[in-house]
């Protein structure tokens, strides 16, 4: 495994997935990009900036916290939970932004613009644009807008310039399309702040390596705990920036299970998920060849998941590649099974995750009860709940107030 | 000399090559304004497999290629299209689509059904040379020529790399952006074609934002072919009988003389 390490190659590929598929215009900004990242990955300086801001700024180390009632609810494996929830703005999103928006400054762009879904890495970015000085501006769906009223005020308040799109599906897929066509436009003064592992090289590298801050915390924090790594790591996945985060550090030990846990929406049969690597084929999306849902001609299909962060018909390039070769299994789980495990962990634990990781959640307690106690699951608690709790009323029928 | 080459190969004369989204309005108007194109003095035809994530395009060609998609227009239904023009007529006909549906198809099989269907060549936007070379090996088996494009942005090293690698012509993308008519276009338009000019003898053609006779007339000066997409979907879109579309033509032709 130890060459594992050393992917992407230098085309950008993690075996056969990767690479970049965009227009012309956008290469050598894609050159000048990696150059820059390049540069600022083997600068001590750029890092301890990034190391200082993740400590005083996001609130860097994140808690490894042990569910104990949850655990106890399972009757089984011990259930860790690493806390990225308890991050400023709410989710692991800011590990990136922050990572970004630093190299977007010593490249001299001024004018930051973004995809979000959720609009957690909207607020990410329109708070990190806020911090450093730099104009913002956010594409999301109609559709998402809709659903994450809050984030998007978030977003106002912060001083960011909202673009709903109304285009295609009108969710996160159409608001990735529309940043890139601003890209393609604007291309000479705006850097393009990606906020998963997906798209062309070196984006799913870069958001990796700002990311797998995560999985080093965890293992270091489990080690000094329980004195051995965990048995499985778990994490929800759309584009899968907060999995792979968690994976990356545990990659070459390979007695430790990497789980993915994607969408399955209203049930894989129904059509209506967002399950790229359960249920999807290899296809070119957005830039780079990964597992894509797609129709018979190669069409992009319209997803469903109750939450708008994994409602995504692509996937990051790097967990194919991780499926590929049996490195990590990729699982899926349903709305209602996301919805009540995020109402357990509210009433076990008094934590409120997003939607996104209650799948995660809702993964590692179906199989801590199958497994003795003396082995340990971690989930990455990649967000927090607030911006649900509008979808959560609905869904359960419950008039707030 | 591929059908594409001996186009060029006529001294002095300008290229016209009209894009058009296949099933947009409809299949039975693609059936139609091709053949009315060609004879309206068009050189090669571009004729568009809708994608549903067109990002390359700007919002004409995006709403025309989801109109056409609604229809059921899938690869399958263009190789028909094409089928049945080529029996129509003797110039180039070539496919314009992003990477998936291609890749979907099978490169081979794509490739294989192009040459059976009278296809002459492929444009894929999203499709640099690096990420080109599986394509080339069937576009070459099968007699294709595959069309790579430079933009505004491409480095010197670029514009070498992608005239070596284009073939048939290459596709010189006007301006910074998406497709879609423009009113003006960029003052640097004639010093990008000349520096391109320099590194390469292969033909060049001109395309992205290009509305207007004026705009023709300017970049025949400099290149060896002018591309028109958005607004012949927009003149479509106004006059069902294909009227204004044609006469854009043979204004357009008259503009290239």
């Amino acid at each position: 495994m130890k060459k594992d390490r050393q992917l992407p190659d230098s085309q950008g590929y993690f075996g056969q997935f990767g690479g970049r598929f965009v227009p012309e215009t956008l290469m050598p900004a894609l050159n000048e990009l990696e150059a820059a990242y390049q540069k600022a990955k083997h600068d001590p300086s750029f890092w301890a900036e990034f190391d200082s801001l993740s400590r005083d700024y996001s609130g860097r180390p994140t808690p490894l916290y042990f569910a104990e009632r949850l655990t106890k609810h399972c009757r089984g494996a011990q259930i860790f939970l690493k806390r990225e929830d308890l991050l400023h703005t709410g989710a692991h999103k800011i590990n990136n932004a922050l990572g970004q928006g630093l190299l977007a400054k010593r490249m001299g762009k001024r004018r930051i613009i973004a995809e979000t879904g959720a609009g957690q890495h909207g607020v990410a970015a329109a708070t990190i644009c806020a911090k450093l000085g730099l104009d913002c501006v956010v594409y999301m769906g109609e559709e998402d807008i809709q659903r994450q009223a809050l984030n998007v005020f978030r977003m106002k308040l912060l001083g960011a310039e909202l673009r709903p799109v109304s285009s295609g599906t009108k969710t996160l897929k159409d608001a990735i399309n529309e940043a890139i066509r601003d890209w393609v436009t604007n291309v000479r003064d705006t850097y393009y702040l990606l906020g998963s592992v997906v798209g062309p090289h070196p984006y799913p590298v870069m958001v990796r390596d700002f990311q797998s801050i995560i999985g080093k915390e965890t293992r270091e924090q489990i080690l000094a705990r329980c004195h051995r790594l965990p048995d499985y790591i778990i994490a929800c996945v759309g584009g899968g920036s907060n999995a792979i985060g968690i994976f990356h550090a545990f990659v070459n030990d390979t007695e430790v299970k990497l789980i993915g846990v994607e969408a399955a929406g209203k049930g894989i049969s129904t059509g209506k998920h967002a399950a790229s690597l359960a249920a999807g084929t290899v296809g070119v999306l957005h830039g780079a060849k990964s597992y894509v849902l797609q129709d018979e001609s190669g069409q992009i299909l319209g997803t469903h998941s109750i939450a708008a962060g994994l409602d995504y018909p692509g996937v990051g390039p790097e967990h194919s590649y991780l499926k590929s070769i049996g490195r990590a299994t990729y699982v899926a789980v349903n709305d209602k099974e996301a919805l009540a495990a995020f109402q357990l962990l509210c009433q076990t634990e008094g934590i409120v995750p997003a939607l996104e990781p209650a799948h995660a959640v809702s993964y590692a307690t179906k199989i801590a009860g199958t497994l003795p106690r003396d082995q340990i699951i971690v989930v990455n608690l990649s967000g927090h709940g607030d911006k649900d709790m509008d979808i959560v009323s609905k869904a359960l029928g419950v008039t707030r107030g | 000399m591929s059908r594409i080459a001996s186009v060029f190969a006529q001294a002095s004369h300008i290229a016209l090559i009209p894009y058009i989204t296949v099933g947009y309005p409809s299949v039975e108007t693609t059936l139609k304004v091709v053949p009315l194109f060609a004879s309206s003095g068009c050189d090669i035809i571009e004729l568009g497999i809708p994608f549903s994530d067109p990002l390359a395009d700007g919002a004409t060609i995006q709403r025309a290629s989801y109109h056409a998609l609604k229809q059921g227009v899938t690869p399958k239904v263009c190789f028909e299209v094409a089928q049945e023009l080529r029996r129509q007529m003797k110039i180039p006909l070539v496919f314009m689509t992003y990477y998936n549906p291609v890749l979907k198809f099978g490169l081979e099989q794509f490739c294989s059904k192009c040459a059976e269907v009278g296809i002459d060549g492929l444009i894929i936007p999203d499709l640099p040379p690096e990420e080109g070379q599986e394509l080339e090996k069937s576009t070459k088996k099968h007699g294709l020529d595959l069309i790579y494009l430079l933009a505004p942005t491409s480095t010197e090293e670029r514009i070498e790399l992608v005239a070596a690698r284009s073939s048939g012509f290459v596709y010189l993308v006007s301006l910074t952006g998406v497709t879609g008519a423009r009113d003006e276009l960029p003052r640097e338009l004639e010093s990008f074609v000349a520096n391109v000019r320099r590194r390469t003898e292969k033909p060049l053609c001109v395309g992205f934002g290009v509305s207007t006779a004026e705009q023709a007339r300017r970049i025949a000066k400099v290149a060896d072919g002018v591309i028109v997409g958005s607004r012949i979907i927009q003149l479509l879109d106004e006059d069902k009988s294909l009227g204004n579309a044609c006469s854009f033509i043979k204004c357009l032709r008259e503009a290239l003389l």
